[in-house]
């Protein structure tokens, strides 16, 4: 960090004056912030309410009523009386059981589609074959196919497989490749240095072994990044989780918070109930979020564009 | 090895680069004549069985179904073109148009100019990571969960948004269960969960134009208002093409938040195309009016996009 202002090359950063106009520009942008945020607390204050309280005092920002009957409700811990007498719909609901089906759906979907994706990003990036470009073009035409057109007929085709209502049914669609994956990856394996597959090479090392000890770990920031959107885009998916579950042994967290919602107590909607399993199936991404923000936010510039 | 070396424009030294250049080509392709066939094979299996079996079949399928009359209990049958008759002749399937193109309206008009603001905003007053984190946080949360905490911050009774329309004289508005408020709400509800990362996408096209653009345009005395018309709108247009014709796309598929929270209604007043779709195979069991459907909007959004990418000529640039 020595200071030699020959070799700084940087833009000059002119430290601009505070200005009224920068001055209204960061107002701007604190107003956006506080919408972006706000909601987020207000699931928290009100799942830590009681729904009796949360009538009376709609408005006040703290939790009125604290309790963590609404997590207690979420998790099926609170007797069905007990459930009822706090404003719940009484239902057998097991945020637990939903929780694991979408932790196995979602690792289950990441892991092997960003393993077998690369492997064919290997094939395509470094592996000399007939009809290479031809076979990879294709893929890239998939881009093109909105995925909510082949939902339908999946479907008939996992019910033909006997696999609606398990999850690696739900988890079978997506298990194998996603276009974008392959292209992702395929991109980054291009621009990879040859020169040390190259010495490899020389050293008697096959190609499959360069492609597990040399190129998989040489790769481990995108496949780090391309696990992470496609863990919380698999977390997230409703839809299709929709068409397939039916019981409780293949519900993942969407599914059971719709279903959840639908079902209104006699007392009126369980709103802290809700809140509370909101955020149940919010928190896992939040928790991914905080750990890897940077990685994320950086990411978003290469899958759109690019 | 001489035109190896000049054809990479690197600032690497080219014998660096020439060298395993040439071996390459002489090493894979001349040389042995030997490829990897084999190995490509079972390397590609995995993927290519997905590609087939999960994606290209069931376009095909999706295709054929929409020709037939089908309950997924008896096999398929053969109706030429019976379900598109019925679709052009059905009122039902025209509202429901109409209602997803007036939530696309809203939904990307209003998205797009605050992703823009945001953007811009990013660009000219910081770099910070953080600051572009928490804007992209409800990108994080599913549809689902975006569509049951509006529900309840804009729910007439007890939501806290109408609590603070009631304190500014404004009265209850009922959001979710007005006809006419009922697409707005969803469309703008969305733009809450998806302008962070739009906005990003921007940021990310912003970030190319190079520095001493604006540095120029500061010398000369331009305001930030005209930089931003004249410099940073210009240059970015490429970038906002492609980002359009991804979020048109995209916001015509909207499901899970009406599913969640008007299901639909009130009267028919949001049940976009994707809704009855899916109302259609499952609540109705018509597999092939539903596919017929699918395949109408895939062509609306296959016009879209060769139309778009006309008019915005999406593909050029006027950097570099």
């Amino acid at each position: 960090m020595a200071t030699t202002p020959l070799v700084t090359i940087r833009p000059i950063r002119i430290r601009r004056r505070p200005s009224l106009g920068r001055a209204l520009a960061w107002a701007a942008m604190g107003g956006i912030v506080l919408v972006t945020l706000l909601p987020f607390y207000w699931i928290l204050r009100t799942a830590l309410s009681s729904n009796a309280s949360l009538a009376a005092h709609p408005s006040t920002p703290l939790p009125t009523g604290f309790t963590g009957s609404a997590f207690a409700r979420v998790f099926g811990a609170e007797s069905t009386k007990a459930a009822l007498a706090q404003g719940g719909a009484g239902g057998s609901i097991h945020f637990w059981r939903y929780l694991l089906n979408s932790v196995i759906v979602s690792t289950l979907i990441t892991g092997c589609q960003v393993f077998f994706s690369a492997m064919a990003a290997y094939a395509f990036a470094r592996l000399q074959w007939r009809g290479r470009d031809a076979v990879f073009k294709l893929f890239l035409t998939g881009l093109m196919v909105p995925t909510i057109f082949t939902l339908l007929p999946n479907f008939v085709l996992i019910k033909e497989l006997g696999l609606v209502d398990t999850l690696l049914g739900i988890a079978l669609p997506t298990m194998f490749m996603t276009p974008f994956a392959v292209f992702f990856l395929r991109q980054f394996f291009m621009n990879l240095p040859r020169e040390v597959e190259e010495a490899a090479l020389l050293d008697g090392a096959g190609k499959v072994r360069i492609f597990f000890r040399v190129l998989l770990p040489m790769a481990a920031a995108p496949i780090v990044t391309l696990s992470l959107l496609t863990y919380i885009t698999a977390w997230n998916d409703y839809f299709w989780p929709l068409m397939v579950s039916y019981s409780g042994s293949s519900r993942v967290l969407t599914v059971a918070l719709s279903i959840f919602r639908s079902q209104t107590p006699q007392t009126g909607t369980d709103w802290s109930g809700l809140m509370a399993a909101t955020l149940v199936a919010a928190l896992p991404m939040f928790v991914l979020f905080v750990s890897f923000a940077r990685r994320i936010v950086n990411s978003i510039s290469f899958s759109g564009i690019k | 090895m001489t035109v190896a070396s000049s054809s990479t424009p690197r600032s690497t030294p080219p014998v660096a680069i020439a060298a395993p250049k040439a071996q390459r080509r002489t090493g894979t392709r001349v040389g042995d004549g030997r490829g990897d066939g084999a190995l490509a094979a079972v390397f590609v299996a995995p993927a290519m069985t997905g590609f087939l079996v999960f994606l290209l079949w069931p376009t095909l399928r999706g295709v054929y179904l929409s020709f037939t009359k089908f309950n997924l209990l008896t096999p398929a049958k053969w109706t030429g073109f019976d379900n598109y008759i019925r679709m052009v002749n059905d009122p039902i399937f025209w509202d429901s148009l109409r209602v997803t193109v007036e939530y696309v309206v809203i939904n990307i008009g209003v998205q797009t100019v605050v992703a823009l603001l945001i953007a811009v905003l990013l660009q000219r007053l910081t770099q910070s990571v953080w600051l572009r984190s928490l804007v992209l946080t409800p990108y994080l949360v599913s549809n689902v969960v975006t569509g049951i905490v509006w529900l309840w911050v804009l729910d007439t009774q007890s939501g806290i948004g109408n609590e603070i329309l009631g304190a500014l004289g404004l009265g209850h508005i009922p959001f979710f269960n007005d006809q006419h408020w009922a697409i707005p709400t969803i469309a703008l509800v969305n733009v809450w969960r998806n302008v962070g990362y739009t906005a990003l996408l921007l940021f990310a096209g912003l970030q190319a134009i190079p520095g001493d653009v604006y540095e120029a345009g500061r010398v000369d005395g331009a305001s930030e208002w005209r930089m931003f018309w004249r410099i940073s709108l210009p240059l970015l247009r490429p970038v906002l093409a492609v980002v359009l014709i991804m979020t048109i796309i995209g916001s015509f598929q909207v499901f899970d938040t009406v599913a969640v929270t008007t299901f639909g209604g009130p009267a028919d007043a949001s049940n976009v195309l994707q809704y009855y779709i899916y109302g259609s195979a499952f609540g109705r069991f018509q597999f092939g009016y539903a596919s017929a459907m699918s395949v109408a909007l895939l062509v609306v959004l296959s016009a879209i996009t060769v139309i778009q990418y006309r008019l915005t000529r999406a593909g050029e640039t006027d950097l570099g």
